[in-house]
């Protein structure tokens, strides 16, 4: 068995957990390569159907190339998409202008809380991965949060044997993450032998290529010459810079991340 | 057969995990492999001197894996991680586990998802109590390959001696639990020396460096050849289609097989196999694949079943034994329930048994009625549904199970050699009943009983019988207390208190009596039932399930209780033909128990209950299951 079909064995039995334990289930749909392959992956455990609603919080600062492609995918794949905004933040003018950091957590993480609480899901599924950065690293596959959605990194529950935590106390909620276990170059070659189709923006123009996708202000193309899924891998084989190296909200401070993490950021 | 022919595991990354006490540099070790393998992202290692140097701190290797502040601040790992590498020989998961006591659950999640494993001991210190308790654990989760690294060799001037001496106490250990490592090797984490350039100061050592040990393991090896495990996952009902999902868990099944699905034992042949986006369509699957199948027949399968070729079965079974790891706040005891999760099944079990708890830091043996949090012990378990599992020797992804109390994964175990129900036959009682009383009995974990408590107003029957009813509940046990002041206001409501209504009245609770006992419940009644005769009836009706125990103690020590002021009433002549009083009662001869409450406590009393309890009703269930198959009484 190859790395690439283990990998997807994995991420198949994750789903089927999470759908046969989990009342009130949906998934983050971000437009970005990783929640792609993910709804690739739901269709495959699902032998073909995506049996839960696909969430999109939309901080309006998308680059819009995304929002094009969201709406183009959602149709031709049949999806039930539930869109998720702070419309109160947005009317008071948020934006990146008034700190990163403010602006990721009114925008994205209290836009979520509002559309999971709204909708009554009980856990939302998440494409987030242990290589991205340090502190996804120390994930769960079932991560349970409090009540205000945020992550208790210090008291996580023992997870092995692939005996997920199913059962939680009312009013607290869980991350399900199908594909914590892969890298960027695994999603990448997963993308190549399954033919999924991702946004534009990955490929290189002009001597630029977005690595990883989020609002317009925060997100800077990284150099590259990649323009197709090979070079791409290619690329990636070579590199030594960090995936979310162009993901300005990181590095505010040295624990900005982990801070925005355990606030209920994804 | 193509598809297993094929396999080949090389490409894949082999999941190590890094283990050992707090402080004793397996972080520092992990980043240093990182850093001298080239596999660190550009500017971290800037990142990390400033996060160093912010502290007022030397160069800290170790937060390159301690993402969290508080790790940093605090200087120790809390919870696992994750990152990768390569070698020239192959790539690498490692998995950093925190060394500290408090955070062992999360040691565990890291370490059970490893195929090797690197102990990491502080040669200044020795194979200290997490040094030791890691290694029990890496060999009860089944991490078979082990090398133990001697870290900080700089700080004892790179002594032969020094890193011998630590040597020898770690092998000694690991060879009383069955463990060979493969390599013993002396570095210093922090300044790089064998991890993966050999180093000049040692040159007395000539075994392998870290990463020369790390390529020396051998990757996992494939479960394709094994006996066929499938555990349902789940059934889908998709375009008329009905799809049995699961993952192969062990060996392999193609289009034609005839699988047996336990319990139960129902039998059908694969029709197809399903899949989505499939170059070519599957015919057949291995070990490890997430797979649907459909059947040729409608046979009724759910989640928690698994499948099997009928020559290579799981064993199904009520009890188990296991070795077990504790995780839970509160400490296991005997008759507590819990949730156990086996593959895709779960069962509410109760613990019946501790046979021992092990102490890891020497190895000994203690009887002991719990296990602590963090601790390791042997224990029977007992389920009231029939449990699918294999030896975790044999087939260890159904060897295995984890244990739920509330919400919380609170432990995880190792079955050790499970053996069938020895299920009596089932022609030796003709209820015409499908389901025997011998059954029953298997599936409680105990026999149908009635206890029957005769005994002065006043003596302690209803004291005793709710003590008992709540102390056998605790232990698992189907139980409930008949009382007779309950009995008289409900079934017994048209009966009076003229000798004619008292027998009746006895014999109706003797038939719900046995009713409660055929149905497998251990029963207490708590009435006066003053006369040998009527007592004769419902031993008559009650059969076999008849105990009679004699609540005693004399009318003096009742009358000076007088808990319901029934004897004040009757001395004043307003109770007419009150037992006792004015009217006899009749001990019995031949009970089969009799507790004197007037010269013991409560609990001395409960105490013999109970024992009498175990004796007749629950051993015997329990060791041979026959004790309850002497036919209609």
């Amino acid at each position: 068995m190859d790395q690439l079909s283990a990998l997807e064995d994995q991420s198949i039995y994750i789903f089927r957990e999470a759908f046969n334990k989990i009342d009130k289930l949906a998934m983050l749909w971000s437009i970005g390569k990783d929640s792609n392959v993910m709804l690739w992956l739901a269709r495959k455990a699902f032998f073909g159907h995506v049996p839960f609603p696909v969430v999109h919080v939309d901080t309006s600062y998308k680059i819009p190339e995304m929002i094009t492609f969201r709406d183009r995918m959602a149709r031709e794949w049949g999806l039930e998409m539930v869109l998720g905004q702070n419309r109160a933040a947005l009317d008071d003018g948020m934006g990146p202008q008034r700190g990163r950091i403010t602006c990721c957590t009114a925008l994205k993480t209290d836009g979520l809380k509002a559309v999971l609480a709204e909708q009554g899901y009980t856990a939302v599924i998440a494409g987030i991965r242990r290589d991205e950065d340090g502190t996804r690293a120390k994930e769960r596959v079932f991560s349970p949060r409090g009540l205000n959605a945020e992550w208790d990194f210090r008291d996580q529950p023992p997870e092995f044997w692939d005996q997920f935590k199913t059962t939680f106390p009312p009013g607290t909620s869980l991350r399900v993450h199908p594909i914590l276990h892969w890298t960027e170059l695994d999603v990448w070659k997963y993308i190549r032998r399954e033919n999924i189709p991702v946004v534009d923006l990955y490929f290189a123009k002009n001597g630029k290529r977005y690595r990883s996708l989020g609002c317009a202000p925060c997100t800077a193309p990284t150099e590259s010459t990649a323009t197709t899924v090979d070079e791409i891998i290619t690329e990636l084989e070579r590199t030594r810079t960090s995936e979310r190296s162009g993901r300005a909200q990181d590095k505010v401070s040295e624990d900005a991340f982990e801070r925005l993490r355990a606030g209920g950021y994804m | 057969m193509n598809a297993i022919v094929g396999l080949s595991q090389t490409e894949l990354r082999l999941p190590i995990v890094i283990v050992g006490h707090v402080d004793h540099g397996k972080s520092t070790l992990v980043g240093r492999l990182l850093n001298d393998t080239g596999s660190l992202p550009e500017g971290k290692v800037e990142a990390l001197r400033e996060m160093s140097r912010r502290r007022g701190m030397p160069f800290e290797w170790s937060f390159v894996m301690d993402a969290l502040q508080a790790e940093r601040d605090q200087g120790i790992t809390i919870d696992t991680t994750q990152v990768r590498f390569r070698t020239a020989v192959r790539p690498y998961v490692i998995i950093d586990a925190p060394g500290h006591k408090e955070f062992l659950k999360n040691m565990i999640t890291g370490a059970a998802s490893a195929e090797a494993a690197l102990l990491v001991i502080d040669v200044q210190e020795g194979a200290l109590e997490q040094s030791r308790r890691h290694a029990y654990l890496l060999h009860l989760l089944g991490v078979r390959q082990v090398a133990v690294v001697i870290n900080k060799m700089d700080m004892c001037d790179f002594s032969a001696e020094r890193y011998q001496a630590v040597s020898d106490g770690i092998l000694g250990y690991l060879s009383e639990i069955g463990v060979t490592p493969s390599a013993v090797v002396p570095v210093s984490a922090r300044h790089g020396n064998n991890v993966v350039e050999r180093c000049r100061h040692m040159a007395w050592y000539t075994g392998p460096t870290v990463t020369e040990a790390l390529d020396a393991f051998t990757a996992a090896k494939s479960l394709a050849h094994r006996p066929l495990r499938l555990p349902v996952q789940d059934v889908y009902k998709l375009d008329e289609r009905r799809i049995i999902a699961g993952r192969v868990e062990s060996g392999h099944l193609k289009i034609g097989d005839t699988l047996t699905f336990l319990p139960g034992g129902r039998t059908a042949t694969i029709a197809s196999l399903e899949s989505w986006n499939e170059p070519t369509p599957r015919t057949e699957a291995v070990a490890g694949q997430s797979i649907g199948i459909t059947l040729d027949q409608p046979i009724f399968v759910e989640r928690g079943h698994v499948a099997s070729l009928a020559e290579h079965r799981p064993v199904e079974t009520h009890t188990l034994r296991v070795h077990l790891f504790w995780l839970g706040h509160e400490p296991l005891t005997v008759g507590r329930r819990y949730t156990l999760k086996v593959a895709t099944a779960e069962h509410d079990v109760t613990v019946q048994a501790i046979e021992r708890v092990i102490d890891v830091e020497d190895l000994s043996n203690h009887n002991g009625d719990r296990v602590e949090r963090n601790g390791v012990g042997e224990v029977v378990l007992h389920s009231r549904s029939a449990m699918v599992v294999d030896d975790f020797v044999a087939v260890a992804r159904t060897g295995r199970a984890v244990i739920v109390d509330g919400y919380d994964v609170v432990g995880g175990c190792i079955i050790q050699q499970p053996k069938a129900d020895e299920m009596p036959a089932r022609n030796l009682i003709a209820t015409g009943h499908t389901v025997t009383a011998d059954e029953r009995a298997w599936v409680n974990g105990h026999l149908g009983g009635v206890l029957w408590f005769t005994g002065l107003s006043g003596a302690g029957k209803s004291t005793m019988a709710m003590a008992l009813e709540r102390e056998l509940f605790r232990k698992g046990i189907q139980v409930y207390a008949l009382d007779g002041d309950g009995i008289r206001q409900g079934l017994n409501a048209d009966l009076g208190f003229s000798p004619d209504d008292r027998t009746e009245n006895i014999r109706r609770v003797a038939q719900v009596g046995r009713l409660f006992a055929e149905a497998g419940v251990i029963v207490v009644t708590a009435l006066i039932s003053p006369t040998r005769a009527d007592r004769a009836v419902a031993r008559r009706i009650g059969g076999r399930h008849f105990h009679e125990i004699h609540i005693s103690a004399d009318l003096a020590v009742c009358e000076a209780r007088d808990t319901k002021g029934l004897y004040r009433k009757a001395r004043a002549g307003l109770i007419p033909e009150f037992t006792g009083v004015s009217a006899p009662y009749e001990p019995p001869l031949t009970p089969e128990l009799t507790l004197h409450t007037g010269g013991q406590t409560v609990e001395d009393c409960l105490a013999e209950l109970v024992a009498y309890v175990e004796r007749t009703l629950i051993r015997p269930a329990r060791q041979g299951g026959s004790g309850a198959n002497t036919g209609e009484p």
